[in-house]
């Protein structure tokens, strides 16, 4: 297994769209085959049509907001000692994370193939909230699945989506998390699949939904590499991207521009969420060691039991809280080219605390997964080495589990 | 030897009626229950599907996932599907039984370990709702060289041009989602556009089965009955949910709507 140079790696899968020959594919309902084969000859039309990109960019700039900061975090970094520490605030993104490009993008698509009406699944309620804004941007009428779970410790996000129009449909089958969300988001377009597109909101489902997302959240390495060269005059010759890692979306994203530099000079750490410390269950399909299954469509290391029953998962965060985890970064994993690593609960509210504390930034708490690995390893490495962390979420949607948690202090008012 | 699903379809012509295939998710409500209903339906149902439940199934509509929930609650595991079956066979020898499924809890098993020990409980047929065609390709020749049909399943979204090329590669049976919806949802499309579509599918290859399962029930089955063959699954299923609510014996109510399901095709 082999990653070729040059080829973008959402267009590194084979025809049946397994990466590796081996992981993502197209494991899903016969009535689906025809929508998906529509939307990937309009994808594979669109992403090389010159117009289309100049819309994009158009509305990345003017409506997203395009770049994203690139700062330097000095008093977190005078504080661990050792490398450099920065940080690509992604979630200065209109609406305060990445994703906001997939949405932007499946409005996009849905716009040109006609559909009037886009569904989507939400964890966290980012995916969800983007797809509201976008859909309201666009012009198209819009349904959220999210799990019930979510929907009550998310509760600013499914305002905000309520309030863009979007109609948010509680999921209260299994354990009611984000993995119910997107079986049921499924299951409702294989019921709808003439009238509604559908947006996956991270870089898994069928294959199609992991290229279209992995092309949109390239957005954020697109700008990181022209940030880094501005600042250093180069890319750096010891470069370590940390990221979180639920389905995959953002770290994709922040790396994709860095793929065929040599892993020495620009590694990739993949941060999954560990779960609370005393907990048996996670959402670290890659650190722990999970089998290969199929998840929603696509094969890929997933918590199963023996049988192949999808497992329960445990996360203070909703984001990461995910079963499964992307085929391209099940790819990305078996070549070597990132290392993945897992943070627990604690470990990230800790983080949340030293950095906010030395720093004017609120990372949400899947970013404080990365930020929690990035500064323990930072400590260790020479001052030449740059640590960037992407910061892809604000931590507004997360302040009724911080109060919770670490105190009223801890939660600022926007 | 024919098939007993071939055999089945034969014996129904015979008689110059559409084949009843039922649906039930095996475990539910347990594993003894659930070989009850089996036995029981068996007089009145020409093919039994046996559902293997899962817990992230992207087809099934709220009937059928509630009970594959209950029978996982219940702690149904693999093996004990096949022994249901097995010991469903001991006493139905010739009824045809097809296991119908989602990919992962195959490959979990192991293919070539599945599909043995298919053929040692007695399945005659499997379904698998997420292994499409072309991807399905391996695995359907693997199930002919044991005598199992691998069933197509075919959609109202199936272009014409894949439509020939899948009944090419099929088996002598293959399955006609009525509609754009998950299992079990409303009938949203008239008997009379159902049957446009199926005779439309059935002229690309005559001697071959097709039945037409999603949404059927008591009330839509009788418009249906000039197909090879009809399902019937959601209904039971929720005919399994209301029976445990009203603290019914769900075996008694199960069969009678069976029955009645029979009735409406003669």
């Amino acid at each position: 297994m082999k990653i070729k140079k040059k080829i973008p790696l959402i267009d590194q899968a084979n025809k049946l769209g397994f990466w590796g020959g081996k992981f993502g594919g197209n494991y899903v309902p016969e009535t689906l085959k025809k929508p998906i084969e529509d939307l990937e000859i309009l994808f594979d039309k669109l992403k090389n049509d010159k117009k289309f990109i100049a819309e994009r960019d158009k509305y990345f700039k003017n409506w997203v907001g395009t770049p994203t900061r690139f700062i330097k975090l000095k008093n977190l970094t005078n504080h661990v000692g050792g490398a450099q520490i920065w940080s690509k605030v992604v979630s200065d993104a209109n609406g305060g994370a990445h994703k906001i490009y997939n949405a932007t993008v499946h409005c996009l698509l849905a716009k040109r193939s006609g559909k009037k009406f886009i569904i989507g699944d939400t964890g966290a309620g980012y995916a969800g909230k983007m797809l509201s804004m976008a859909a309201k941007k666009f012009g198209l009428k819009c349904k959220i699945f999210m799990g019930a779970k979510d929907i009550a410790r998310q509760q600013p996000n499914v305002k905000a989506m309520k309030k863009n129009g979007a109609e948010v449909i509680p999921v209260y089958s299994g354990s009611q998390t984000l993995v119910d969300a997107v079986s049921e988001c499924m299951r409702f377009w294989v019921a709808n699949c003439d009238t509604a597109a559908m947006c996956v909101g991270s870089t898994v489902g069928p294959a199609i939904f992991v290229r279209i997302c992995g092309w949109s959240t390239s957005q954020i390495s697109r700008e990181l590499k022209v940030q880094l060269i501005d600042e250093f005059g180069s890319v750096p010759k010891k470069l370590k991207l940390y990221n979180c890692v639920g389905g995959g979306s953002s770290s994709f994203g922040f790396w994709n521009e860095f793929m065929d530099y040599d892993k020495k000079q620009c590694e990739f750490i993949g941060v999954e969420a560990g779960g609370p410390a005393k907990s048996k269950k996670h959402a670290a399909p890659l650190t722990y060691g999970s089998k290969i299954g199929i998840l929603h469509g696509a094969v890929q290391y997933v918590n199963q039991n023996s049988d192949g029953q999808i497992e329960e998962t445990e996360s203070i965060s909703a984001g990461l809280d995910y079963p499964g985890i992307s085929p391209l970064h099940c790819f990305l994993k078996d070549t070597k080219r990132a290392r993945y690593t897992a943070a627990s609960d604690e470990d990230a509210l800790s983080a949340y605390k030293t950095v906010t504390k030395f720093e004017k930034l609120r990372p949400s708490l899947e970013p404080s997964h990365a930020f929690s690995v990035a500064i323990k390893e930072a400590k260790k490495l020479s001052k030449d080495t740059i640590v960037v962390v992407n910061s892809c979420g604000d931590a507004y949607k997360d302040r009724g589990i911080l109060k919770k948690r670490l105190g009223k202090k801890y939660v600022k008012s926007n | 030897m024919l098939n007993p699903i071939s055999h089945a379809f034969r014996k129904a012509k015979q008689e110059n009626r559409a084949a009843l295939l039922t649906y039930t998710v095996a475990g539910d409500s347990s594993k003894k229950q659930s070989l009850e209903i089996l036995k029981s339906i068996s007089a009145n149902a020409d093919i039994l599907e046996v559902g293997i439940p899962h817990n992230t199934p992207v087809a099934d509509g709220s009937q059928i996932q509630t009970s594959a929930y209950r029978a996982i609650k219940n702690g149904i595991k693999m093996n004990d599907i096949f022994k249901i079956i097995k010991d469903f066979k001991k006493s139905n020898k010739n009824k045809p039984i097809i296991l119908m499924g989602y990919f992962n809890m195959i490959l979990q098993y192991g293919e070539k370990k599945f599909l043995n020990k298919c053929n040692s409980s007695g399945v005659n047929g499997l379904i698998v709702v997420d292994l499409p065609w072309p991807e399905n390709k391996d695995f359907a020749k693997k199930c002919k060289k044991k005598s199992i049909y691998f069933i197509q399943l075919l959609s109202p979204t199936t272009t014409k041009r894949r439509l020939k090329k899948i009944i090419r590669d099929s088996h002598p049976m293959n399955y006609f989602i009525s509609m754009l919806s998950t299992t079990g949802g409303k009938l949203k499309v008239s008997p009379n556009d159902i049957l446009k579509n199926y005779n439309k599918i059935k002229k690309i290859d005559p001697k071959k089965e097709i039945v037409i399962g999603f949404g059927i029930t008591e009330k839509t089955i009788g418009k249906l009955k000039s197909a090879d063959g009809l399902v019937v699954g959601s209904a039971i299923c929720k005919e399994i949910s209301k029976s445990l609510k009203h603290r019914q014996n769900p075996v008694i109510n199960v069969s009678k709507l069976v029955k009645k399901l029979k009735s409406k095709i003669l």
